[in-house]
Order: structure tokens, then C-alpha cells, then sequence
């Protein structure tokens, strides 16, 4: 079900999301956040922390440390 | 003898992934601590040949093969009940449950899998999972989307993103996310953004249908 799969079968039904640009994992996972959106409050904001992702990213060169890339995303608001 | 060292030891560092391998197919009343059975090397008889050329005195390498829970036997009747695995990221919602029989939507329209069901791979849609057993009320859970995968030793197998029993949702949160989407999805400026939109004007009204709230 790759997208170059799809466009060489004559555009054989592709959903439309696959149309669109975007991959199942991202359709899946804008799915899942709909349905984390719609939760009742104590559900809810603990099916956020799930949402929560941290990367650093930390590049060296010549042995020294660059400067770090950090992508934070879905953080809980803290107290 | 070198063949058989590899083995133990490569079965202890897959000792921790044979839980996720051993739980596709059910297990049958297996007491702790017994080994799973292997399976065979699926390997060529010319490399066999050619190995004993290259290194007459050293067992065979090992492969993935060696390494995999054998498929368990399809049982020659249909089992009374459907063994069912309901599967989140982050829990088991359901862990290898003798179950009647579970009613999961799919892209290609709502399917009930009973045991004996034919082995089928379905893609899920944002939809109403129900799990049937037996005279209880049946559990009712909204599916964001994932997958149902049916075992021919009648194992289901339904993995999801987020599951969520329906009483935790919130009616007006509903409603105003699916006018907020509708509204997105026609004042999108490119492609991808009203795909997005479009995810989520599906799924909220799945939702709306699946809780009986209208807009």
C-alpha cells in the first residue's frame, strides 16, 4: 500500500488522505488525537501525556558538542 | 555445539520480544517458564552445501527463522469461543479473552468475527468495537482506526491507536469540534490541510453517530 504503489495502477482508489500527502501513521495518529480532543476532563488530560513527545537532538563535531535541537510537543501545562 | 550455544542465548535477548510474538497466536494453557517451540531454519539445501564447503567444522549460522514461535496448529473443529487480543500502545485492553464474538467496523462496512471466522486482515474505520460474550452487556468501545487481524486458530487480533469505552466522552466537546472542522475543512488553502480537516470531520461524526448526538 506504498504511495508509489498506488499512482501505478492508474490512481487505483487511493483514500483520500493518501491523495492528500499524507502517510497512514499520520492519518492514524491525527485520528487518535480527535478522539483524545473529545474526552471527558479526567480522561482527557490523561490521554494528553500521551501526546507528549521530547526530542534533543545533540550534534557534535570535532569531538565538541553543537548547539542542541530541542522539539518538544503535546506538553502537559505544568503547575 | 556452537550452533546450540548461539541458540540459548539468542533465544534469551528475544526471551523479552516473545511475549508480542507469542500473543498473535494464542497460547494454549503454556505453564510459566516453558519454552515456546521454535521454529525450523528455512534455509536452502545448496547453502547448507555450501557452508559445509566453506566451514566444514561449524554448525549452521542462525536465522530469524530459528528465532520465531512456530505457528501454532489450526485445531481440525472451530473452537466455541474467539480468542480476542485488544491492543493499545500504551495498555492491553483486552489480553487473550475467550469472547463470543466482537462486531468491529471496517473501511468496507461494520464485520462480526465469530470463531471459525476465514483468516482476514481489515482496516479499520473510526467506529464502534463491540465485544460480545456470552449473556453480559456487550463492551463498547469507539476505535480512532487500526487494524483487526483474524487468525485461522480463531485469534483476533485488533490493534488501535486510542480505544476508548463510550462513556468517557463529552457530547458538547463533540459537536464543537466537528463544527470547527467543518468549517476548517472549507476554508482550507491547500491539499493537505483539508485532508486534515477531513480526518476530523470523520471522525466526529463517527462519534456523533456512535454516542447519538446530532449537530
Amino acid at each position: 500500500m506504498s504511495g508509489a504503489a498506488a499512482t501505478s495502477v492508474a490512481q487505483a482508489a487511493a483514500p483520500y488522505w493518501r491523495n492528500a500527502g499524507m502517510t497512514y501513521l499520520s492519518y492514524a495518529n491525527t485520528c487518535a488525537a480527535m478522539v483524545r480532543n473529545c474526552l471527558k476532563e479526567p480522561f482527557k488530560t490523561k490521554a494528553l501525556q500521551r501526546e507528549h513527545a521530547y526530542y534533543k537532538f545533540q550534534p557534535y563535531a570535532d569531538g565538541a558538542a553543537q548547539k542542541a535541537v530541542v522539539r518538544e510537543s503535546g506538553a502537559p501545562a505544568s503547575s | 555445539m556452537l550452533a546450540r550455544r548461539g541458540l540459548r542465548s539468542g533465544l534469551r535477548r528475544w526471551a523479552a520480544a516473545r511475549p508480542m510474538f507469542a500473543r498473535g497466536f494464542a497460547d494454549d494453557a503454556k505453564k510459566e517458564g516453558e519454552k515456546a517451540p521454535t521454529g525450523q531454519a528455512h534455509v536452502s539445501d545448496k547453502f547448507k552445501e555450501d557452508w559445509k564447503k566453506v566451514a566444514p567444522n561449524y554448525d549452521l549460522p542462525n536465522f530469524p527463522s530459528n528465532y520465531m514461535v512456530a505457528r501454532p496448529p489450526v485445531p481440525a473443529a472451530i473452537p466455541a469461543k474467539l480468542t480476542l487480543n485488544f491492543v493499545l500502545p500504551h495498555m492491553f485492553e483486552i489480553n487473550a479473552k475467550p469472547v463470543d464474538y466482537v462486531i468491529v467496523t471496517a473501511t468496507t462496512g461494520q464485520m462480526g468475527i465469530l470463531p471459525g471466522h476465514v483468516p482476514t486482515i481489515a482496516q479499520l474505520q473510526p467506529g464502534i468495537l463491540s465485544v460480545h460474550d456470552g449473556t453480559e452487556a456487550p463492551k463498547i468501545y469507539f476505535v480512532s482506526s487500526g487494524f483487526a487481524f483474524v487468525h485461522a486458530n480463531s485469534v483476533a487480533d485488533v490493534v488501535a491507536i486510542e480505544a476508548v469505552p463510550m462513556d468517557r466522552f463529552d457530547n458538547e466537546e463533540v459537536k464543537r469540534n466537528y463544527a470547527e472542522y467543518t468549517q476548517k475543512m472549507n476554508s482550507a488553502k491547500n491539499e493537505l490541510e483539508k485532508a486534515e480537516a477531513q480526518v476530523g470531520v470523520e471522525v466526529c461524526a463517527a462519534l456523533m453517530a456512535a454516542l447519538g448526538v446530532t449537530a
